[in-house]
């Protein structure tokens, strides 16, 4: 529905709202049987020459990076190497000091006004789950559909539950996130991050503050997520899970692009020395 | 023995009352044994005669307190966010609003706003004057309480809401307000106490409150306990039921981070 377009230009609150009403229909009858899944698209993702400091420091240099029709982009690399501040940077969350994003051929102007509505089209979920502590899990996920994307309370609440059933979360709708498991957390995080239908999904390493069970419940969501074909773009340090997942790996390592391909090229025949590197020391055990 | 654990379960009833019982005639007994040692002679017949002006003064000091109260919270809302305002010189007056109040007495800030401010202003209502004299002073001392629970807020819930699409006033509406309030209600009702108390300041540009009355009836019959217990009795009225309902809007807002 999004190929090719600038159909995401005019994604404010309003056209969103209109969006979701156009594709209920499809929705009750999608064949995933996912609530609210509205489209299906294939992400252009365009960064050109990306640089951002932190205190002088150069965090990202000059990161260029072109892909088409690719799903999921799995960024790996030594901690340090910039991949959560690139994701941050996709996110709206950051500007960059240079260079330029492109999704879908619409570029990502970063200024407060316009990052605002970019930000409300995409679906971030952090390493440390960041749900409301003072809201329950099912006020976790209303509060964005009804306070941004226009929904009323009881539509609200309707995507909502439909999203913690599909989860298996329905028995804690009314938990306060003290109440639920780190992996139930992030699973809430990220009911909240798809439910408002985003035309790409950012995780930022959503399983390095669980341990192996809850992490595997997370991942198996995710794995899930992409089976039903929604976009995303994954920091992660779970190299098995990435090899299952990725359409395309990028490797970054202080501050560039060491290595960027296909699963099989990056990470069984890498080419420069720093991923080389990376990959013996990470998958040495 | 009972527990002092954060979510222990509160002892019976029967308890409760028990050791409520033991403590107040643990108070009675060394109050008992003061006014029995100084052998002090009670006419409270005397100041019975008075009592219509305890009664208009408590309303008085009742009207007062809560006018300052509300305008106090505003005042107080105002500077807190001031303080977090890009614009500097409103976050500059902030600061020095509130160095200057907290740094100064309020019987000294009494008298300039009363002869001084209102004067050039051409206020000549007292009871407005001591309103937002006093709501000014307070407002200082909110201000902290409010920008200490607003900074209070993690950086964390700050970004989430920030990746959820929310806007500059929605972050402060769902996000952090809700957030800082539990932080700010102890000290909060402490300072709405402290007010109420402070009111009484305002007795000395004549305003006919609480204490202005129990001191005028003080002088006219010289029985200074009897005009002072019943002074304290009614400060008590007022400040009691705020420090009970805040511990129960505490146990209404609690909840783990």
């Amino acid at each position: 529905m999004r190929v090719g377009g600038q159909s995401c230009s005019s994604s404010s609150s309003i056209s969103f709202r209109k969006e979701s009403k156009t594709t209920e229909d499809e929705d009750e009858h999608d064949s995933t049987g996912w609530p609210g899944w509205g489209f299906v698209s294939l992400v252009k993702l365009n960064l050109h020459k990306i640089s951002k400091y932190f205190d002088g420091h150069l965090v990202l240099d000059a990161v260029t990076l072109a892909l088409e029709k690719v799903h999921t982009l799995v960024l790996i690399g030594p901690s340090g190497g910039g991949k959560s501040t690139l994701l941050r940077i996709i996110a709206g969350l950051e500007f960059p000091e240079a260079g330029e994003v492109q999704i879908n051929d619409e570029r990502v102007i970063f200024q407060e006004e316009p990052l605002l509505r970019h930000r409300r089209t995409v679906g971030t979920v952090f390493q440390a789950f960041n749900l409301f502590p003072h809201l329950t899990a099912l006020q976790n996920i209303t509060l964005p559909l009804e306070k941004v994307h226009g929904h009323t309370p009881a539509e609200a609440e309707e995507i909502a539950r439909q999203f913690l059933t599909r989860f298996r979360l329905e028995k804690h709708a009314s938990k306060r996130p003290a109440e639920l498991s780190g992996g139930q957390r992030q699973r809430v995080a990220i009911a909240r991050a798809v439910s408002i239908k985003p035309r790409l999904l950012l995780f930022d390493e959503p399983t390095s503050a669980l341990d192996p069970e809850m992490t595997a419940e997370v991942l198996d969501l995710i794995k899930q997520l992409r089976d039903e074909g929604r976009d995303f773009i994954l920091v992660t340090h779970e190299m098995g899970f990435a090899r299952q997942i990725a359409d395309h790996v990028a490797l970054l390592a202080d501050g560039r692009i060491a290595e960027s391909g296909s699963v099989e090229a990056v990470l069984e025949h890498p080419a420069t020395a720093a991923a080389r590197d990376f990959l013996s020391r990470v998958l040495k055990y | 023995m009972a527990s002092n654990e954060p979510g222990a379960s509160p002892p019976s009833a029967r308890v409760q009352v028990l050791n409520w019982s033991l403590a107040f005639l643990l108070a009675a007994l060394v109050f008992y044994f003061s006014f029995h040692q100084v052998n002090y002679t009670w006419n409270w017949g005397a100041v019975y005669k008075y009592r219509q002006k305890f009664v208009q003064g408590w309303l008085a000091t009742v009207f007062i307190s809560f006018a300052s109260l509300g305008l106090s919270v505003t005042i107080g809302l105002f500077f807190a966010l001031a303080r977090r305002s890009a614009f500097l010189p409103l976050r500059y007056l902030s600061k020095l609003y509130v160095e200057l109040v907290r740094g100064t007495p309020l019987l000294v800030q009494i008298l300039i706003f009363f002869y001084v401010v209102a004067n050039a202003f051409g206020v000549s209502n007292r009871y407005l004057v001591g309103v937002l004299t006093l709501s000014f002073f307070s407002g200082a001392y909110i201000a902290e309480v409010i920008r200490a629970g607003i900074e209070s807020v993690g950086k964390s819930q700050l970004e989430s809401a920030k990746a959820i699409g929310l806007t500059r006033a929605q972050t402060y509406r769902y996000v952090v307000f809700p957030q800082a309030l539990r932080q700010t209600l102890p000290p909060l009702a402490g300072q709405f106490v402290s007010l109420i108390k402070d009111s009484s300041l305002l007795s000395v540009i004549a305003i006919s409150e609480f204490t202005l009355n129990a001191r005028d009836v003080n002088s006219y019959t010289f029985s200074t306990l009897e005009s002072y217990i019943p002074l304290a009795i009614g400060y008590l009225i007022l400040t009691l039921p705020i420090s009970l309902l805040t511990r129960h809007l505490e146990q209404r807002f609690r909840y783990e981070t």
